[in-house]
């Protein structure tokens, strides 16, 4: 069928821990999302077979729609009348994901670049190795015989550099003579994209021990990536056979009407569209159960980064012992015994598909939720940065400052747009909750637009746009994206209830004053669809975005939960002396939780 | 989720388990299909390739790799002892001779022209692969392992510490309530599997560690006391590599929890019996689930046992458990799955399921929250 001919579309997405299916009809208006259903995963025992979930999954749309989609075990193709589906798509990250090791020759430099084309294609990275990472040989050989990747990246060396080193980590690769995590029929897959004068070395040492792939160089001069080619292989080696190895996987792809996407690079390809079409910076944020992605553009450069042990259901207990007690307790509007929030959050690492039932169980999980987009957050910005070893011609004023090649490039002051999705902020009761985490966690300054997904379906329409890009764009506007409505925040403190700037808010209604104090927040209405001319005037040193005292105009759009204004400076301080009431009276400004 | 559910711990009195036992590399299988084998026999081994020393040789002689080869006193394929020379240059003046050796007993893996280094790597590491339960082999892998089967009492864990360990099923305390103390724990205990109540302290495990205890199986734990007794936060629920003894199993969760009536009549009326037990948790990616098989041969002689559990999902009268607050851990049935979505406390609205307790009270829960006891 011709992919713009698509009357009727069935996409899942499968998760580590819930499948979650979409069904997408061709309306008059064009494109809609129309019913959502969802089932456990079914990767693990006692069922270890992906298509059970996925046939769950759709046996709740058939209910929730009255579409029949399935005959027994079997997807209904193509669409008649109120039977069937034109094409099944389907994302995946059950299973663990795709797990790589990557390498390169110096760390800061080619085997930062293999990261980055290993993370943008979709991938957990293990293990990042490089000859100068000051591990003695006999320690990255056992690391890559223990680790047991689902496939390797090897780079180094800029076109016509060095060849030493890269054959020597060729060498190591060949002596730790590693098995791939799934499966035993078959030899680890090798990716080679480093210098291409040492490619028939390295053929000579790998040739036989693994399954050698040779692409282009992702670094061929150190002012230029090259990621592109990488990131291909990656997505063909997944689909052969990291995919065809996972419970379930080799019947799931005779199913689908595309190539099976991973769950990131499904969500990195929409957040690129949007920034795209709009000509914005933007940070999308997927928070899972096992991982929190996190994806950026800004100036046309796309990072995304996964860390792969922050998460709120199998990886809730990690954020505690990444983030520390105090950190999360710091979230939490109430006095909480410690040993019991500690039996609470391993309750949950154990038994990862239950959900809140109190409001104080889902108090500590969106405070656990801040804390680990906190953290993924501060590793994104570690990862999103300047091509390093890159001579540049500086001015006499730069040569004054620090700034050096390697800077992040996420500028919290450029950001235009803030995205977020995943089961905590997709399905937070109330969309200001949402709102608020994020505000905690990524802390905006100046004038931000805040978004969610709004039932997480991101990865679906990832994958919907391989095959038809316009039904993807315009259920995306139309269905995907909930506008929360702006963040207008300050990035200086202000003293404690002194102001730190007043606004005018023009709308067609009238025109709204205010003053917000230091260390408070306020939230006035504005409905989605309508706009406001704001006016900021900022106190003496106090800088909302457009330098200290400066005032700041700006023309906003609204959103479901409206303009939220935020007094508390950044970095964001939570008060040890009256705590409890303090993030009380922030939650209550946003009307977080009900009284 | 209509079609959604928890599916529960397993907790059979008569199951068919069969246990793969695969080596990690290509080796020997020791024994044929149909042999009857116990937990400790060794059914497979295999020799892992050992571990690889680098040797910067043309650093240490200042020379270039190419002329590595002329400077090497042994070739690829070359056995050397420890401290052994492998390559010298050779100076005018002897006093300037410089010498390599072998940083370790091996053979001379590879010798690389481009990077200079020389690999060796030592002698093998014998792995053996025990049967883990008392049972039959009843498939082969070729060179790879086999397939043991068993028939008697399984149980799982819902998480656990520590290996594979085996020993006799000892009860100790006061029903599945009760809350132990280290002096219950005497020296006669040493190397059994020991079922301990509903809440185990580290000072029990302390206690247990000083005797010798192989296993000890808990209803719940305290997260603190966990991280003691292991010495550090765990953030995965990926285990069975700690090297401890003994392994721990908790059945029901973390917090004081008493054991599922169901779990511990099968435990109690197995006391005396050989077990074997095994730790290892892994939630993610392939659940794994702590364990307790008791092999028992009068099953296995009358081929009783269930091979496949029939996965039947909820549906009214299906025996459940609350696993998650409020409510945690009490027992019910199945009342009415109601179709439509849920508004709950968290104005939340879910699928629910109505349950009614074993005191013919009835609450909404999260479907999500309830667990379907399986047999």
């Amino acid at each position: 069928m011709n992919p713009s001919d698509l009357k009727v579309v069935a996409a899942t997405d499968c998760g580590s821990t819930t499948t979650k299916a979409i069904l997408i009809e061709k309306k008059p208006e064009g494109y809609r999302q129309t019913f959502r259903g969802e089932a456990p995963t079914t990767v693990e025992a006692p069922f270890e077979d992906v298509t059970r979930g996925v046939l769950n999954s759709l046996a709740e749309l058939e209910e929730l729609s009255g579409r029949r989609i399935l005959d027994g075990e079997r997807i209904i193709t193509p669409s008649n009348g109120n039977e069937g589906v034109d094409i099944y798509i389907s994302t995946s990250s059950a299973g663990g994901g795709l797990q790589m090791m990557v390498a390169g020759v110096v760390k800061q430099m080619t085997a930062e670049s293999a990261q980055r084309a290993a993370l943008g294609a979709g991938a957990i990275v293990m293990d990042v190795l490089a000859s100068n990472d000051r591990r003695p040989p006999h320690e990255k050989i056992e690391l890559i015989r223990r680790l047991r990747p689902d496939m390797f990246l090897m780079s180094g060396g800029t076109d016509g550099g060095t060849v030493t080193h890269v054959v020597e980590m060729a060498e190591f690769l060949a002596a730790a003579n590693p098995r791939p995590r799934l499966g035993t029929g078959y030899n680890l897959p090798v990716i080679y994209a480093g210098n291409t004068s040492a490619r028939e070395a390295v053929q000579e040492r790998l040739g036989k021990k693994t399954e050698l792939r040779l692409t282009e160089n992702l670094r061929p001069v150190l002012e230029r990536e090259n990621l592109g080619p990488a990131r291909g292989e990656i997505h063909e080696i997944f689909l052969k056979h990291v995919m065809a190895q996972a419970p379930g996987y080799r019947k799931l792809m005779t199913w689908v009407g595309a190539p099976i996407m991973p769950t990131p690079a499904a969500v990195g390809w929409i957040i690129q569209t949007i920034a795209g079409n709009q000509g914005i910076n933007v940070i999308g944020v997927d928070i899972g159960g096992a991982t929190t992605d996190v994806f950026s553009v800004f100036g046309e450069v796309f990072n995304r980064t996964v860390s792969a042990n922050l998460g709120l259901s199998y990886s809730i207990s990690n954020v505690l012992a990444e983030a520390g007690l105090a950190n999360i307790l710091r979230w939490v509007p109430f006095d909480v015994d410690e040993t019991h929030l500690r039996d609470t959050i391993k309750n949950k690492m154990i038994r990862p598909t239950t959900i809140p039932h109190t409001l104080e169980e889902l108090k500590i999980e969106q405070a656990i939720a801040r804390e680990a987009l906190r953290l993924a957050f501060i590793q994104h910005k570690s990862l999103a940065v300047g091509l390093k070893g890159v001579q540049r011609t500086r001015t006499i004023s730069e040569s004054f400052d620090e700034s050096m090649s390697g800077q992040t490039i996420i500028n919290m002051a450029t950001l235009d747009l803030l995205v977020g999705s995943g089961g905590v902020l997709s399905h937070a009761p109330r969309r200001s909750q949402s709102m608020l985490m994020m505000v905690d966690a990524f802390q905006p300054v100046g004038v931000t637009r805040l978004a969610v997904d709004s039932i997480f379906m991101m990865p679906h329409l990832g994958v919907l746009a391989q095959i038809n890009q316009k039904a993807a764009e315009e259920v995306f506007f139309h269905d995907c994206i909930i506008e929360l409505g702006p963040c207008v925040a300050s990035i200086t403190p202000g003293k404690r209830g002194n102001p730190v700037f007043t606004y005018e808010m023009e709308t067609d209604e009238g025109v709204k004053r205010g003053t917000i104090p230091a260390g408070e927040m306020l939230l006035e209405p504005l409905a989605l669809g309508k706009t406001a001319k704001l006016r900021l005037s900022p106190a003496r040193g106090i800088d909302v975005g457009a330098g200290k005292g400066r005032p700041l105009e700006a023309t906003v759009s609204g959103g479901v939960v409206g303009i939220l204004f935020d007094g508390r400076g950044r970095p964001l301080a939570v008060p040890e002396k009256n705590r409890s009431e303090t993030v009380e009276r922030w939650a209550r400004a946003v009307d977080a939780y009900p009284s | 989720m209509g079609h959604a559910y928890t599916p529960g711990l397993r907790v059979s009195e008569h199951a068919v388990v069969r246990k793969e036992r695969r080596l990690p590399i290509a080796g020997k299988v020791l024994v044929e299909c149909g042999a009857a084998v116990k937990a400790r026999d060794i059914v497979a081994r295999a020799e892992l390739p050992g571990d690889v020393a680098t040797v910067n040789v043309v650093n240490r002689l200042g020379i270039a790799a190419a002329e590595l080869p002329r400077f090497m006193l042994k070739s690829v394929g070359d056995p050397v002892a420890s401290a052994e020379p492998i390559a010298e240059n050779r100076p005018w003046i002897k006093r300037f001779r410089t010498v390599v050796k072998s940083p370790v007993a091996g053979t001379i893996e590879s010798v690389s022209r481009i990077t200079g280094q020389v690999l060796v790597r030592t002698a093998p590491r014998r792995v053996e692969l025990a049967a883990y339960i008392d049972g039959e082999v009843v498939e082969v892998f070729e060179n790879e392992g086999v397939m043991v089967q068993a028939a008697g009492a399984f149980v799982q864990g819902i998480f656990g510490v520590g290996g594979e360990t085996h020993g006799e099923l000892v009860v100790v305390g006061n029903g599945p309530a009760a809350v132990l103390n280290p002096g219950d724990l005497h020296q006669g205990l040493a190397d059994k599997i020991v079922v301990a109540g509903s809440l185990l302290t580290s000072a029990i495990y302390k206690r247990a560690a000083e005797i010798g205890i192989a296993a000890l199986i808990c209803g719940g734990i305290h997260d603190s006391d966990l991280r003691e007794l292991l010495g550090y936060d765990l953030g995965v629920a990926i285990t069975g590599h700690e090297k401890i003894k003994p392994i721990l199993i908790v059945t029901e969760g973390f917090g004081p929890m008493t054991i599922a009536k169901a779990t511990y009549q099968l435990l109690e009326s197995r006391a005396g019996q050989a077990a074997s037990a095994n730790g290892a948790t892994q939630i993610r990616a392939g659940v794994l689930r702590p364990e307790i098989i008791i092999p028992s041969p009068l099953a296995a002689a009358r081929g009783e046992g269930k091979a496949e559990r029939a996965v039947l999902g909820l549906r009214p009268g299906s025996p459940v458990r609350i696993i998650r607050e409020p409510g945690f851990g009490r027992l019910g049935a199945i009342k009415s799955l109601p179709e439509g979505l849920v508004r709950i406390e968290t104005e939340a609205k879910v699928r629910v399921a109505e349950v009614e307790f074993q005191d013919g009270s009835v609450a909404v829960v999260p479907r999500a929250n309830v667990e379907a006891i399986e047999s």
